[in-house]
Protein backbone atom coordinates (compact mmCIF):
# COMPACT_ATOMS: atom_id res chain seq x y z
CA UNK A 1 0.00 0.00 0.00
CA UNK A 2 1.10 3.26 -1.06
CA UNK A 3 -0.81 5.16 1.19
CA UNK A 4 -3.33 3.68 4.21
CA UNK A 5 -4.92 5.09 7.47
CA UNK A 6 -5.31 3.01 10.45
CA UNK A 7 -8.77 4.25 11.94
CA UNK A 8 -8.49 7.91 11.18
CA UNK A 9 -10.61 10.76 12.90
CA UNK A 10 -11.12 14.14 13.32
CA UNK A 11 -13.18 16.17 15.53
CA UNK A 12 -13.52 19.84 16.28
CA UNK A 13 -15.04 20.51 19.51
CA UNK A 14 -18.31 18.26 19.38
CA UNK A 15 -18.38 17.42 15.52
CA UNK A 16 -16.99 14.60 14.28
CA UNK A 17 -15.85 15.20 10.91
CA UNK A 18 -13.94 11.92 10.03
CA UNK A 19 -14.40 8.66 11.98
CA UNK A 20 -12.59 5.30 11.78
CA UNK A 21 -11.60 5.85 8.60
CA UNK A 22 -9.80 3.17 7.04
CA UNK A 23 -8.25 3.92 3.65
CA UNK A 24 -5.88 1.92 1.60
CA UNK A 25 -4.61 3.48 -1.66
CA UNK A 26 -2.12 1.09 -3.37
CA UNK A 27 0.47 2.45 -5.20
CA UNK A 28 -0.12 3.39 -9.14
CA UNK A 29 -3.89 3.35 -8.25
CA UNK A 30 -6.66 5.92 -9.55
CA UNK A 31 -8.72 6.08 -6.09
CA UNK A 32 -11.53 8.14 -5.83
CA UNK A 33 -13.46 9.67 -2.74
CA UNK A 34 -16.86 10.90 -3.04
CA UNK A 35 -19.45 12.13 -0.36
CA UNK A 36 -22.16 14.25 -0.13
CA UNK A 37 -21.56 18.11 0.80
CA UNK A 38 -20.11 17.86 4.27
CA UNK A 39 -18.96 14.45 4.23
CA UNK A 40 -15.63 14.95 5.31
CA UNK A 41 -13.96 14.80 2.18
CA UNK A 42 -11.86 17.81 2.50
CA UNK A 43 -11.18 17.39 5.95
CA UNK A 44 -9.66 13.87 4.78
CA UNK A 45 -7.32 15.44 2.81
CA UNK A 46 -6.22 18.16 5.34
CA UNK A 47 -5.50 15.39 7.56
CA UNK A 48 -3.77 13.20 4.48
CA UNK A 49 -1.75 16.96 4.08
CA UNK A 50 -0.83 17.99 7.28
CA UNK A 51 -2.64 21.28 7.44
CA UNK A 52 -4.88 19.14 10.15
CA UNK A 53 -3.56 16.81 13.03
CA UNK A 54 -5.35 14.16 13.73
CA UNK A 55 -7.26 13.51 16.99
CA UNK A 56 -7.20 9.55 16.32
CA UNK A 57 -5.64 6.91 14.61
CA UNK A 58 -2.53 6.94 12.45
CA UNK A 59 -1.48 7.77 8.37
CA UNK A 60 1.38 5.86 6.65
CA UNK A 61 2.57 6.65 3.57
CA UNK A 62 4.78 3.80 1.74
CA UNK A 63 5.22 1.71 5.34
CA UNK A 64 6.42 5.21 7.11
CA UNK A 65 4.00 7.00 9.41
CA UNK A 66 3.78 10.49 8.62
CA UNK A 67 1.01 11.40 11.59
CA UNK A 68 0.85 15.16 12.78
CA UNK A 69 4.17 16.22 10.31
CA UNK A 70 3.88 19.79 9.02
CA UNK A 71 2.45 19.67 5.74
CA UNK A 72 5.94 20.71 3.81
CA UNK A 73 7.71 17.51 5.69
CA UNK A 74 5.16 15.40 3.76
CA UNK A 75 5.51 16.86 0.66
CA UNK A 76 8.82 16.48 0.52
CA UNK A 77 8.27 12.92 1.17
CA UNK A 78 6.42 12.67 -1.97
CA UNK A 79 2.75 13.71 -1.43
CA UNK A 80 1.09 16.44 -3.44
CA UNK A 81 -1.79 18.54 -3.23
CA UNK A 82 -4.41 20.31 -4.77
CA UNK A 83 -7.03 22.89 -3.29
CA UNK A 84 -10.60 23.00 -3.64
CA UNK A 85 -10.23 26.71 -3.73
CA UNK A 86 -7.80 27.05 -6.09
CA UNK A 87 -4.97 28.49 -4.76
CA UNK A 88 -2.15 29.74 -7.00
CA UNK A 89 0.70 32.16 -6.63
CA UNK A 90 -1.50 35.15 -8.08
CA UNK A 91 1.34 37.79 -8.36
CA UNK A 92 3.50 35.47 -9.79
CA UNK A 93 4.32 34.25 -13.59
CA UNK A 94 2.66 31.16 -15.06
CA UNK A 95 6.51 29.62 -14.82
CA UNK A 96 7.38 30.98 -11.31
CA UNK A 97 4.67 29.19 -10.02
CA UNK A 98 5.79 25.90 -11.04
CA UNK A 99 9.41 26.66 -9.82
CA UNK A 100 8.23 26.99 -6.69
CA UNK A 101 7.46 23.70 -6.80
CA UNK A 102 11.09 22.34 -7.60
CA UNK A 103 11.99 24.25 -4.59
CA UNK A 104 11.76 22.03 -2.27
CA UNK A 105 14.38 19.83 -4.09
CA UNK A 106 16.98 22.97 -4.18
CA UNK A 107 20.38 21.97 -3.08
CA UNK A 108 21.50 25.51 -3.25
CA UNK A 109 21.23 27.74 -0.24
CA UNK A 110 20.29 30.83 0.37
CA UNK A 111 23.73 32.59 -0.02
CA UNK A 112 24.33 30.29 -2.83
CA UNK A 113 21.66 31.23 -4.86
CA UNK A 114 22.37 35.34 -3.71
CA UNK A 115 25.93 34.88 -4.99
CA UNK A 116 24.84 33.29 -8.06
CA UNK A 117 27.24 29.94 -7.50
CA UNK A 118 27.73 27.83 -10.82
CA UNK A 119 26.08 25.08 -8.42
CA UNK A 120 22.59 27.42 -8.24
CA UNK A 121 22.34 28.50 -11.42
CA UNK A 122 23.06 25.17 -12.87
CA UNK A 123 20.44 23.81 -10.57
CA UNK A 124 18.30 26.68 -12.17
CA UNK A 125 18.76 26.20 -15.51
CA UNK A 126 17.71 22.70 -15.15
CA UNK A 127 14.37 23.54 -13.21
CA UNK A 128 13.87 26.09 -15.66
CA UNK A 129 13.70 23.63 -18.16
CA UNK A 130 12.03 21.10 -16.71
CA UNK A 131 9.16 23.67 -15.84
CA UNK A 132 8.99 24.69 -18.97
CA UNK A 133 8.56 20.82 -19.45
CA UNK A 134 5.52 20.67 -17.41
CA UNK A 135 3.58 23.80 -18.92
CA UNK A 136 4.15 22.12 -22.06
CA UNK A 137 2.28 18.96 -20.80
CA UNK A 138 -0.63 21.01 -18.91
CA UNK A 139 -1.09 23.02 -22.74
CA UNK A 140 0.21 26.28 -20.88
CA UNK A 141 3.60 26.70 -22.59
CA UNK A 142 2.17 29.95 -24.15
CA UNK A 143 0.94 31.66 -20.73
CA UNK A 144 4.56 31.20 -19.61
CA UNK A 145 5.12 34.36 -18.89
CA UNK A 146 1.91 35.73 -17.67
CA UNK A 147 0.70 36.44 -14.48
CA UNK A 148 -0.91 33.47 -13.07
CA UNK A 149 -3.83 35.42 -11.30
CA UNK A 150 -5.18 36.80 -14.85
CA UNK A 151 -5.63 32.72 -16.25
CA UNK A 152 -8.74 31.39 -17.27
CA UNK A 153 -10.37 29.74 -14.46
CA UNK A 154 -9.99 25.97 -16.59
CA UNK A 155 -5.89 26.76 -16.80
CA UNK A 156 -5.53 28.01 -13.32
CA UNK A 157 -6.84 24.23 -11.80
CA UNK A 158 -3.95 22.66 -14.69
CA UNK A 159 -1.72 25.12 -13.52
CA UNK A 160 -2.55 24.33 -9.81
CA UNK A 161 -1.54 20.44 -10.70
CA UNK A 162 0.78 21.11 -12.57
CA UNK A 163 2.35 23.23 -9.78
CA UNK A 164 1.98 19.93 -7.59
CA UNK A 165 3.70 18.09 -10.16
CA UNK A 166 7.08 19.77 -9.58
CA UNK A 167 7.38 18.95 -6.15
CA UNK A 168 8.48 15.49 -7.48
CA UNK A 169 5.01 13.61 -5.81
CA UNK A 170 4.26 9.88 -5.78
CA UNK A 171 0.49 10.43 -4.48
CA UNK A 172 -1.35 13.21 -6.15
CA UNK A 173 -4.31 14.60 -3.85
CA UNK A 174 -6.60 16.37 -6.50
CA UNK A 175 -9.17 18.47 -4.21
CA UNK A 176 -12.38 18.49 -6.55
CA UNK A 177 -10.24 19.07 -10.08
CA UNK A 178 -13.54 19.39 -12.23
CA UNK A 179 -15.33 22.11 -10.07
CA UNK A 180 -16.29 24.62 -12.09
CA UNK A 181 -15.88 22.80 -15.45
CA UNK A 182 -18.41 22.40 -18.21
CA UNK A 183 -18.39 18.79 -19.35
CA UNK A 184 -16.32 19.30 -22.52
CA UNK A 185 -13.62 20.24 -20.42
CA UNK A 186 -14.29 17.62 -18.22
CA UNK A 187 -13.97 15.25 -20.53
CA UNK A 188 -10.61 16.97 -21.35
CA UNK A 189 -9.45 17.11 -18.05
CA UNK A 190 -10.62 13.17 -17.42
CA UNK A 191 -7.98 12.36 -20.45
CA UNK A 192 -5.41 14.71 -18.96
CA UNK A 193 -5.16 13.16 -15.43
CA UNK A 194 -5.00 9.79 -17.25
CA UNK A 195 -1.94 10.50 -19.28
CA UNK A 196 -0.25 12.17 -16.29
CA UNK A 197 -1.12 9.20 -14.29
CA UNK A 198 0.50 6.97 -16.79
CA UNK A 199 3.46 9.37 -17.61
CA UNK A 200 4.65 10.03 -13.96
CA UNK A 201 3.69 6.50 -12.96
CA UNK A 202 1.64 8.52 -10.63
CA UNK A 203 -1.01 7.65 -7.27
CA UNK A 204 -3.83 10.05 -7.53
CA UNK A 205 -6.62 10.21 -5.05
CA UNK A 206 -9.00 12.45 -6.15
CA UNK A 207 -12.18 14.23 -4.40
CA UNK A 208 -14.98 14.75 -6.45
CA UNK A 209 -18.52 15.62 -6.78
CA UNK A 210 -18.64 14.89 -10.60
CA UNK A 211 -19.69 11.07 -10.36
CA UNK A 212 -19.01 10.75 -14.20
CA UNK A 213 -15.57 11.71 -13.70
CA UNK A 214 -15.10 9.38 -10.68
CA UNK A 215 -17.12 6.67 -11.98
CA UNK A 216 -14.86 6.75 -15.64
CA UNK A 217 -11.27 7.16 -13.71
CA UNK A 218 -10.98 5.48 -10.78
CA UNK A 219 -10.53 1.77 -10.27
CA UNK A 220 -11.51 1.77 -6.61
CA UNK A 221 -13.82 4.69 -4.58
CA UNK A 222 -14.12 4.84 -0.56
CA UNK A 223 -17.98 6.37 -0.06
CA UNK A 224 -18.30 8.80 2.81
CA UNK A 225 -21.14 10.57 4.74
CA UNK A 226 -21.04 12.74 7.86
CA UNK A 227 -17.61 11.29 8.74
CA UNK A 228 -18.11 7.78 8.56
CA UNK A 229 -17.05 5.30 5.40
CA UNK A 230 -20.48 4.25 3.68
CA UNK A 231 -18.67 1.77 1.50
CA UNK A 232 -15.53 1.08 -0.68
CA UNK A 233 -14.77 -0.61 -3.40
CA UNK A 234 -14.71 -0.76 -7.41
CA UNK A 235 -16.81 1.67 -9.03
CA UNK A 236 -19.69 -0.40 -10.24
CA UNK A 237 -20.05 -2.31 -6.78
CA UNK A 238 -20.33 1.47 -5.19
CA UNK A 239 -22.81 2.48 -7.20
CA UNK A 240 -25.32 -0.09 -6.48
CA UNK A 241 -24.64 0.11 -2.90
CA UNK A 242 -28.29 1.02 -1.39
CA UNK A 243 -26.39 3.01 1.68
CA UNK A 244 -24.94 4.75 -1.21
CA UNK A 245 -28.01 5.51 -3.02
CA UNK A 246 -29.87 6.36 -0.23
CA UNK A 247 -27.12 9.21 1.06
CA UNK A 248 -27.32 10.41 -2.51
CA UNK A 249 -30.90 10.05 -3.01
CA UNK A 250 -32.29 10.26 -0.16
CA UNK A 251 -34.87 6.93 0.78
CA UNK A 252 -37.83 6.64 -0.75
CA UNK A 253 -41.11 8.18 1.48
CA UNK A 254 -43.75 5.53 2.51
CA UNK B 1 28.41 65.74 2.20
CA UNK B 2 25.93 64.96 5.01
CA UNK B 3 23.16 65.18 2.46
CA UNK B 4 24.39 62.14 -0.14
CA UNK B 5 25.59 60.51 2.90
CA UNK B 6 22.05 60.61 4.76
CA UNK B 7 20.59 59.26 1.44
CA UNK B 8 22.78 55.83 1.40
CA UNK B 9 21.61 55.35 4.24
CA UNK B 10 18.55 55.87 3.33
CA UNK B 11 18.49 53.60 1.07
CA UNK B 12 20.31 50.83 2.78
CA UNK B 13 17.63 50.84 5.91
CA UNK B 14 14.63 51.55 3.25
CA UNK B 15 16.00 48.26 1.08
CA UNK B 16 16.30 46.08 3.92
CA UNK B 17 12.98 47.08 5.15
CA UNK B 18 11.52 46.53 1.65
CA UNK B 19 12.73 42.89 1.96
CA UNK B 20 10.69 41.97 4.99
CA UNK B 21 7.79 43.86 4.32
CA UNK B 22 7.26 43.95 0.87
CA UNK B 23 8.80 40.90 -0.56
CA UNK B 24 7.82 38.55 2.46
CA UNK B 25 4.69 40.48 2.96
CA UNK B 26 5.21 40.79 6.98
CA UNK B 27 3.88 43.77 8.41
CA UNK B 28 6.84 44.50 10.80
CA UNK B 29 7.04 47.66 12.50
CA UNK B 30 9.87 46.96 14.65
CA UNK B 31 12.50 48.48 12.38
CA UNK B 32 13.47 51.30 14.91
CA UNK B 33 14.55 48.61 17.30
CA UNK B 34 17.22 47.39 15.08
CA UNK B 35 18.56 50.55 13.41
CA UNK B 36 18.84 51.64 17.45
CA UNK B 37 20.64 48.50 18.59
CA UNK B 38 23.06 48.89 15.91
CA UNK B 39 24.00 52.51 16.25
CA UNK B 40 24.32 51.97 19.95
CA UNK B 41 26.90 48.77 20.05
CA UNK B 42 28.53 50.40 16.96
CA UNK B 43 29.11 53.34 19.20
CA UNK B 44 30.04 52.35 22.34
CA UNK B 45 32.62 49.89 20.06
CA UNK B 46 34.05 52.76 18.66
CA UNK B 47 34.31 55.31 21.38
CA UNK B 48 37.66 55.99 23.21
CA UNK B 49 37.81 55.20 26.67
CA UNK B 50 38.18 58.08 27.84
CA UNK B 51 35.60 59.92 25.49
CA UNK B 52 33.01 56.96 26.81
CA UNK B 53 33.90 57.94 31.03
CA UNK B 54 33.04 61.87 30.02
CA UNK B 55 29.39 60.81 28.57
CA UNK B 56 28.90 58.42 30.95
CA UNK B 57 28.90 60.51 34.07
CA UNK B 58 25.96 59.52 36.17
CA UNK B 59 26.25 55.66 35.81
CA UNK B 60 29.52 54.69 34.70
CA UNK B 61 29.24 52.27 31.55
CA UNK B 62 29.76 48.63 32.65
CA UNK B 63 33.20 47.09 32.43
CA UNK B 64 34.18 45.15 29.39
CA UNK B 65 32.73 47.77 27.42
CA UNK B 66 34.22 50.65 28.67
CA UNK B 67 37.29 49.78 28.05
CA UNK B 68 37.25 47.90 24.28
CA UNK B 69 37.61 50.50 21.52
CA UNK B 70 37.10 48.78 17.85
CA UNK B 71 37.56 50.37 14.37
CA UNK B 72 35.12 51.31 12.34
CA UNK B 73 34.13 48.50 10.20
CA UNK B 74 34.37 45.61 12.99
CA UNK B 75 32.27 47.82 15.07
CA UNK B 76 29.70 48.63 12.01
CA UNK B 77 29.86 44.51 11.74
CA UNK B 78 29.46 44.25 15.51
CA UNK B 79 26.10 46.84 15.07
CA UNK B 80 24.67 44.29 12.37
CA UNK B 81 25.63 40.91 14.23
CA UNK B 82 24.35 42.24 17.15
CA UNK B 83 20.79 43.28 15.34
CA UNK B 84 20.53 39.84 13.80
CA UNK B 85 20.93 38.01 16.89
CA UNK B 86 17.80 39.91 18.59
CA UNK B 87 15.97 39.44 14.96
CA UNK B 88 17.09 35.63 15.92
CA UNK B 89 15.56 35.65 19.09
CA UNK B 90 12.84 37.86 18.69
CA UNK B 91 12.14 35.81 15.24
CA UNK B 92 10.22 32.62 16.99
CA UNK B 93 7.66 34.50 18.96
CA UNK B 94 7.21 37.21 16.20
CA UNK B 95 6.28 34.15 13.87
CA UNK B 96 3.98 32.36 15.47
CA UNK B 97 1.47 35.15 14.56
CA UNK B 98 0.74 36.87 11.21
CA UNK B 99 -1.27 40.05 9.88
CA UNK B 100 -1.79 42.50 12.21
CA UNK B 101 -0.62 40.03 15.20
CA UNK B 102 2.61 40.22 13.88
CA UNK B 103 2.49 44.00 13.45
CA UNK B 104 1.51 44.53 17.13
CA UNK B 105 3.93 42.15 18.34
CA UNK B 106 6.60 43.75 16.19
CA UNK B 107 5.83 47.50 17.12
CA UNK B 108 6.08 46.26 20.50
CA UNK B 109 9.87 45.06 20.46
CA UNK B 110 10.47 48.29 19.14
CA UNK B 111 9.42 49.86 21.94
CA UNK B 112 10.88 47.25 24.37
CA UNK B 113 14.29 48.14 23.03
CA UNK B 114 13.48 52.03 23.25
CA UNK B 115 12.16 51.45 26.30
CA UNK B 116 15.37 49.69 27.27
CA UNK B 117 17.38 52.47 25.69
CA UNK B 118 16.21 55.02 28.10
CA UNK B 119 16.64 52.60 31.22
CA UNK B 120 19.97 50.69 31.13
CA UNK B 121 22.08 53.43 32.37
CA UNK B 122 24.91 51.78 32.82
CA UNK B 123 25.15 50.45 29.32
CA UNK B 124 23.61 53.02 26.93
CA UNK B 125 23.91 56.51 29.18
CA UNK B 126 19.35 56.86 29.29
CA UNK B 127 17.91 59.43 27.99
CA UNK B 128 21.09 62.03 27.81
CA UNK B 129 22.65 59.97 24.94
CA UNK B 130 26.03 59.34 23.56
CA UNK B 131 27.37 62.78 21.99
CA UNK B 132 30.76 63.51 20.31
CA UNK B 133 31.17 60.48 18.31
CA UNK B 134 34.01 60.70 15.52
CA UNK B 135 31.95 61.44 11.91
CA UNK B 136 33.20 58.28 10.73
CA UNK B 137 30.75 57.97 8.03
CA UNK B 138 31.98 59.27 5.09
CA UNK B 139 30.64 59.08 1.86
CA UNK B 140 33.02 55.51 0.86
CA UNK B 141 31.77 54.09 3.60
CA UNK B 142 27.61 54.66 3.71
CA UNK B 143 27.42 54.30 -0.18
CA UNK B 144 29.74 51.35 -0.11
CA UNK B 145 27.69 49.53 2.54
CA UNK B 146 24.45 50.64 1.31
CA UNK B 147 25.75 49.41 -2.74
CA UNK B 148 26.62 46.27 -1.13
CA UNK B 149 23.43 45.60 0.44
CA UNK B 150 21.26 46.95 -2.18
CA UNK B 151 22.98 44.41 -4.43
CA UNK B 152 22.96 41.70 -2.24
CA UNK B 153 19.25 42.01 -1.68
CA UNK B 154 18.35 42.36 -5.52
CA UNK B 155 20.31 39.67 -6.42
CA UNK B 156 18.55 37.34 -3.30
CA UNK B 157 14.90 38.64 -4.38
CA UNK B 158 16.02 37.89 -8.42
CA UNK B 159 16.78 34.49 -7.18
CA UNK B 160 15.07 31.08 -6.46
CA UNK B 161 14.69 32.27 -2.94
CA UNK B 162 13.26 35.75 -3.53
CA UNK B 163 10.54 33.87 -5.63
CA UNK B 164 10.08 31.34 -3.19
CA UNK B 165 9.48 34.39 -0.16
CA UNK B 166 6.68 36.10 -2.72
CA UNK B 167 5.44 33.11 -2.98
CA UNK B 168 5.09 33.07 0.91
CA UNK B 169 3.97 36.20 0.37
CA UNK B 170 1.11 35.32 -2.12
CA UNK B 171 -0.05 32.52 -0.19
CA UNK B 172 1.54 30.78 2.92
CA UNK B 173 -1.21 27.84 2.57
CA UNK B 174 -0.46 26.54 -0.75
CA UNK B 175 3.53 27.57 -0.61
CA UNK B 176 3.71 24.83 2.25
CA UNK B 177 1.69 23.10 0.29
CA UNK B 178 4.42 22.93 -2.44
CA UNK B 179 6.74 21.54 0.13
CA UNK B 180 8.30 25.14 1.44
CA UNK B 181 9.03 25.68 5.24
CA UNK B 182 7.53 29.18 5.69
CA UNK B 183 9.22 29.39 9.36
CA UNK B 184 12.36 29.26 7.89
CA UNK B 185 12.29 31.48 5.01
CA UNK B 186 10.67 34.17 6.82
CA UNK B 187 12.83 33.84 9.88
CA UNK B 188 15.97 34.17 7.18
CA UNK B 189 14.26 37.12 5.69
CA UNK B 190 14.02 38.40 9.15
CA UNK B 191 17.42 37.98 10.26
CA UNK B 192 18.85 39.26 6.96
CA UNK B 193 17.02 42.69 7.24
CA UNK B 194 17.81 42.79 10.57
CA UNK B 195 21.44 42.89 9.92
CA UNK B 196 21.06 45.01 7.57
CA UNK B 197 19.29 47.49 10.19
CA UNK B 198 21.83 47.10 12.66
CA UNK B 199 24.87 48.11 9.79
CA UNK B 200 22.54 51.04 8.72
CA UNK B 201 22.36 52.23 12.41
CA UNK B 202 26.14 52.31 13.21
CA UNK B 203 25.87 54.18 9.78
CA UNK B 204 23.61 56.60 11.27
CA UNK B 205 25.02 57.36 14.39
CA UNK B 206 28.64 57.87 13.63
CA UNK B 207 26.78 60.08 10.83
CA UNK B 208 24.74 62.67 13.34
CA UNK B 209 27.63 62.06 15.91
CA UNK B 210 25.02 62.34 18.86
CA UNK B 211 22.13 59.30 19.53
CA UNK B 212 19.96 59.21 22.43
CA UNK B 213 16.48 56.84 22.40
CA UNK B 214 14.48 59.94 21.26
CA UNK B 215 15.98 58.92 17.80
CA UNK B 216 14.60 55.45 17.58
CA UNK B 217 10.93 56.06 18.13
CA UNK B 218 8.25 54.65 15.94
CA UNK B 219 8.14 57.83 13.69
CA UNK B 220 11.65 56.01 12.17
CA UNK B 221 9.58 53.23 11.51
CA UNK B 222 6.87 55.33 9.51
CA UNK B 223 9.56 57.39 7.55
CA UNK B 224 11.08 54.14 6.42
CA UNK B 225 7.22 52.77 5.84
CA UNK B 226 6.42 55.86 3.63
CA UNK B 227 9.71 55.54 1.15
CA UNK B 228 8.29 51.72 0.88
CA UNK B 229 4.55 52.25 -0.01
CA UNK B 230 5.85 55.10 -1.95
CA UNK B 231 8.48 53.33 -3.71
CA UNK B 232 6.12 50.32 -4.32
CA UNK B 233 5.26 47.19 -1.99
CA UNK B 234 8.17 44.51 -3.02
CA UNK B 235 10.63 46.68 -5.22
CA UNK B 236 13.57 46.67 -3.82
CA UNK B 237 15.04 49.22 -6.72
CA UNK B 238 11.28 51.22 -6.25
CA UNK B 239 12.84 51.53 -2.54
CA UNK B 240 16.08 53.06 -3.10
CA UNK B 241 14.09 55.59 -5.36
CA UNK B 242 11.98 56.37 -3.26
CA UNK B 243 14.44 56.72 -0.21
CA UNK B 244 16.52 59.13 -2.51
CA UNK B 245 13.54 61.10 -3.28
CA UNK B 246 12.36 61.30 -0.17
CA UNK B 247 15.90 62.45 1.92
CA UNK B 248 16.45 64.68 -0.75
CA UNK B 249 12.56 65.85 -0.96
CA UNK B 250 12.76 66.73 2.52
CA UNK B 251 15.85 69.04 2.62
CA UNK B 252 14.53 70.49 -1.10
CA UNK B 253 11.62 71.38 0.83
CA UNK B 254 13.21 73.39 3.96
CA UNK B 255 12.74 75.92 0.96
CA UNK B 256 9.05 76.41 1.82
CA UNK B 257 9.66 76.59 6.02
CA UNK B 258 11.77 79.67 5.17
CA UNK B 259 10.75 83.19 5.06
CA UNK B 260 10.26 84.00 1.54
CA UNK B 261 9.48 86.86 -1.03
CA UNK B 262 8.10 85.25 -4.11
CA UNK B 263 6.48 88.09 -6.64
CA UNK B 264 6.68 91.10 -4.47
CA UNK B 265 4.85 88.89 -1.35
CA UNK B 266 6.46 88.51 1.64
CA UNK B 267 5.26 85.08 2.86
CA UNK B 268 6.60 84.03 6.11
CA UNK B 269 7.70 80.95 6.77
CA UNK B 270 5.30 78.22 8.43
CA UNK B 271 7.30 75.89 10.46
CA UNK B 272 6.04 71.97 9.63
CA UNK B 273 5.28 72.80 6.19
CA UNK B 274 7.42 70.26 4.89
CA UNK B 275 5.41 67.50 6.21
CA UNK B 276 2.31 68.92 5.08
CA UNK B 277 3.24 68.81 1.33
CA UNK B 278 5.05 65.26 2.14
CA UNK B 279 1.80 64.14 3.05
CA UNK B 280 0.25 65.83 -0.04
CA UNK B 281 2.68 63.95 -2.40
CA UNK B 282 2.03 60.66 -0.68
CA UNK B 283 -1.54 61.18 -0.96
CA UNK B 284 -0.95 61.86 -4.67
CA UNK B 285 1.69 58.43 -5.24
CA UNK B 286 -1.51 56.63 -3.47
CA UNK B 287 -4.12 57.72 -5.65
CA UNK B 288 -1.88 57.56 -8.98
CA UNK B 289 0.16 54.91 -8.47
CA UNK B 290 -1.80 52.84 -6.54
CA UNK B 291 0.79 50.15 -6.37
CA UNK B 292 4.07 52.46 -5.53
CA UNK B 293 6.22 54.75 -7.89
CA UNK B 294 7.41 51.22 -9.41
CA UNK B 295 4.21 49.01 -8.97
CA UNK B 296 6.06 46.09 -7.56
CA UNK B 297 8.43 45.63 -10.55
CA UNK B 298 12.78 45.91 -10.17
CA UNK B 299 14.65 47.81 -12.29
CA UNK B 300 16.44 45.80 -14.26
CA UNK B 301 19.21 46.13 -16.96
CA UNK B 302 17.37 44.62 -19.58
CA UNK B 303 14.35 46.92 -18.47
CA UNK B 304 16.15 50.34 -19.01
CA UNK B 305 17.34 49.00 -22.70
CA UNK B 306 13.79 48.32 -23.71
CA UNK B 307 12.46 51.98 -22.62
CA UNK B 308 15.74 53.05 -24.40
CA UNK B 309 14.47 51.11 -27.50
CA UNK B 310 11.62 52.57 -27.82
CA UNK B 311 12.93 56.41 -27.58
CA UNK B 312 15.44 55.91 -30.18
Amino acid sequence: MLLETRNLGKSFGGLLAVDELQLQVPEESLYGLIGPNGAGKTTVFNLLSGFVTPTAGQIFFHGREITGLPPERITRLGVARTFQNIRLFEDLSVLDNVLVGFHCRRRASWWQAALRFPGYLREERVHTAKGRALLEEVGLADAAGDRAGQLPYGHQRRLEIARALATGPRLLLLDEPAAGLNPQETGELMDFLLSVHREHRLTILVIEHNLRLVMGLCEQITVLDHGLTLAAGPPREVRHNPAVIKAYLGQELG
Amino acid sequence: MRLLNNVAVFILLAASYQLINGVCGQFHLGPNAFIALGAYTATLLTMAPAEKAANFLLTPLVWPLSQIALPFPLALLAGGLVAAGFGFLTGFPVFRVRGDYLAIVTLGFGEVVRVLANNLQGLTNGPLGLKGLQPYTTLWWSWGAAAAAVAFMVALVNSDYGRTLKAIRDDETAARAMGVDSFRHLLLAYILSSFFFGVGGGLLAHLITTISPSLFTFFLTFNLLIIIVAGGLGSITGAVLAAALFTLGGEWLRVVEEPQVLFGLHLPGIPGMRMVIFSFLLLLVILYFRRGLLGGREFTWAGIRRVWGRFS
